[in-house]
């Protein structure tokens, strides 16, 4: 079932937390909104769920599950299904019940018999893997099982879509990796359409066909995770995707001077802030025709596929981030104190006000 | 290691503190209450509760208490729901209001209802003229009691509820259920200990309340005599005897009501263990 928003704007009393929204989210689609605390992506969510109503004036906006209006339509009489951060699992029964809660409270005239409850339920336990467990009481499962309960829970009554606000976001980084895929494998066996809401670009960008990213009640861009990651379409998007070095300095006749340290660019004349990846970043001993950016080896985090690298430098407001092959990094003999060249192999440049599409350079 | 304040001497110094002012000031009264209801045998305690005067104020008692506690228990639902679940202005001046009657002096309490409902009040004059009489009969006293006892069970309620939040509701709602619904099947077993313990406590201040019942009741034996304002009666009629066998009667009822609060609390700990 595909969702359409249109116009979609929330006011709590005198607060903006969505300025008016248009959203389309396809059938069979997997959709993550993004966004750092505070940008509305949890608002948005409720208010396609029902649980948060979209402001009347100065205009209504319209929800629209396929071609059902569902504006004003109650959250019992939606067919969603709600998965909560913090699993609002029934604590005071069993997870069966608590499986089976959505099935015995339809009217009498929709409800399946009780022995067709029984085996849906235990169809479903089954593909959260937790049959076993029906006889406990939410307290006693491990959080990713109480999570997993109630996504069972709420696919009990076959919903239209399904909403999760941070379904991850209490569980810890091992069982979160092995959910997330998890629940990626659910929705391309089940083919239902999903939009869940976090503030982790990994996980987002792992899970989602395409992404929201929203900031200050603001959809800021709305791509798929590669198309995000590559071409960000303002600096909001590019800072929140992942580490970011700053190099501020001034344009003078193709060079960019900053204290001691200066870098070619093709930029004409005027104040400049360039923006670099970690990865962006080559270290060397020398410096190079192109660029001249003295740098001291601060800190050194030798864990995962990459060292990083943090770097100090007295024209450097912040300090730099840069992750480095493990080969190069025992090339050059890497140690704290050290003092190396950095070479930006590529950067990139937002110009604040226009929001004119961002530039890309390369150097040395 | 030995944490702050764990000398042996602190802790024996404590410990026997706390003993003798239970033992002063809890237990020695209530062993001189059945010591003075028994001291003329069995026959002359079993004459006094078999009184005329004193079965007819244990019965009107118990009505009172009766009728007070479903009323307190659907206003304090009612109320902790209102507070808890929805956000309005005057929310906070809402949960203030709740605690007057515990702020306020029961007698002065009684006395407002006189003032208001009595035959010269002005709600009383009116129902009056209708030939409805509230004070010094049955229905003042429950008024009063109902005053008294009415924050009780919101009391209990309301933290519990604050802590629990909505969430559990909402995805009641998400699922398909009923606003009645959600209420019997999620809202109530969720506090229903805490519901319990707000009638335990309604029920001991109901059948034990005094200062509000004496100013409204006008005491009248065997009409409008609580067993508190009876025990008192006949404590000033020098009937010692009658007197504390009337007071062993309220104080096997607080410790019914004590026993039935631990026993609640006991398999509320057992399952949170569980």
């Amino acid at each position: 079932m595909s969702i359409r928003l249109q116009n979609i704007a929330k006011h709590f009393s005198s607060t903006q937390a969505l300025e008016p929204i248009n959203l389309d989210i396809h059938e069979g689609e997997l959709v993550g909104l993004l966004g750092p605390s505070g940008s509305g992506k949890t608002t948005l969510l409720r208010i396609i769920a029902g649980l948060e109503s979209a402001d009347r004036s100065p205009q209504a906006g319209k929800i629209l599950f396929g071609d059902r209006d569902v504006t004003n339509v109650h959250v019992r009489d939606r067919r969603i299904g709600f998965v909560f951060q913090h699993y609002a699992l029934f604590r005071h029964m069993s997870v069966y019940d608590n499986v089976a809660f959505g099935l015995t409270v339809m009217p009498k005239k929709r409800r399946p018999s009780s022995g067709e409850i029984r085996a849906r339920v235990f169809r479903l336990l089954e593909m959260v893997q937790l049959q076993h467990l029906a006889n406990r009481l939410p307290a006693q499962l491990s959080g990713g099982q109480q999570q997993r309960v109630s996504l069972a829970r709420a696919l009990a009554v076959e919903p239209d879509v399904l909403l999760l606000d941070e379904p991850f976001g209490a569980l810890d980084a091992k069982v979160r990796q092995d959910l997330r895929r998890w629940l990626r494998r659910l929705h391309d066996e089940l083919n239902f359409t999903s939009v869940f809401v976090t503030h982790d670009q990994e996980e987002a960008l792992e899970l989602s066909d395409r992404v929201v990213v929203m900031s200050n009640g603001r959809i800021e861009q709305i791509d798929t995770p590669d198309t995000l990651y590559r071409s960000p379409k303002n600096r909001f998007v590019f800072e929140f995707l992942g580490d970011v070095n700053h190099l501020e300095g001034k344009v003078h006749n193709g060079v960019l001077t900053c204290g001691d340290a200066h870098l070619n660019v093709d930029l004409p004349n005027g104040d400049e802030e360039l923006l670099l990846r970690p990865h962006e970043i080559r270290l060397t001993e020398q410096p190079s025709a192109e660029s001249h950016l003295p740098v001291t080896i601060t800190a050194i985090s030798p864990v995962g596929a990459e060292v990083r690298v943090e770097l100090e430098a007295d024209w450097l407001v912040k300090p730099w981030l840069a992750t480095v092959r493990h080969a190069d990094f025992e090339r050059l003999e890497m140690s704290r104190g050290q003092r190396l060249f950095a070479h930006p192999r590529h950067w990139h440049r937002f110009k604040e006000d226009t929001k004119a599409p961002a530039k890309q350079g390369r150097a040395a | 290691m030995r944490r702050i304040g764990d000398a042996p001497h602190v802790r024996r110094l404590l410990i026997s503190a706390a003993l003798l002012l239970s033992a002063l000031f809890l237990l020695l009264p209530l062993i001189a209450i059945f010591a003075q209801a028994f001291s003329q045998g069995v026959a002359v305690f079993w004459s006094n509760v078999s009184n005329h005067f004193t079965l007819h104020a244990i019965g009107l008692t118990l009505m009172i208490a009766l009728l007070t506690i479903p009323v307190c228990l659907v206003f304090g639902v009612a109320l902790a729901w209102l507070v808890t679940r929805f956000s309005f202005p005057g929310r906070r001046v809402l949960q203030t209001l709740i605690d007057i009657p515990f702020a306020v002096s029961p007698v002065v309490a009684g006395l407002i209802y006189l003032l208001l409902y009595g035959r010269n009040g002005w709600i009383g004059s009116w129902l009056d003229t209708h030939d409805i009489q509230l004070m010094f009969a049955w229905p003042g006293i429950l008024m009063v009691t109902i005053f008294v006892t009415c924050p009780f069970v919101a009391r209990e309620l309301i933290p519990l509820m604050q802590a629990q939040g909505s969430r559990e509701e909402e995805a009641a709602v998400t699922l398909g259920a009923s606003g009645w619904t959600t209420f019997w099947r999620v809202t109530l077993p969720n506090i229903r200990w805490a519901l319990l313990y707000g009638i335990i406590l309604t029920n001991a201040r109901a059948v034990g309340e005094f200062g509000a019942v004496s100013v409204v009741s006008g005491a009248i034996r065997g009409q409008t005599n609580t067993l508190p304002l009876h025990l008192e009666q006949l404590y000033q009629d020098y009937n010692a005897v009658g007197a504390f066998a009337s007071a062993a009667l309220l104080a096997l009822i607080a410790l019914l009501s004590l026993a039935a609060k631990a026993g609640l609390e006991w398999r509320a700990s057992r399952r949170e263990a569980f």
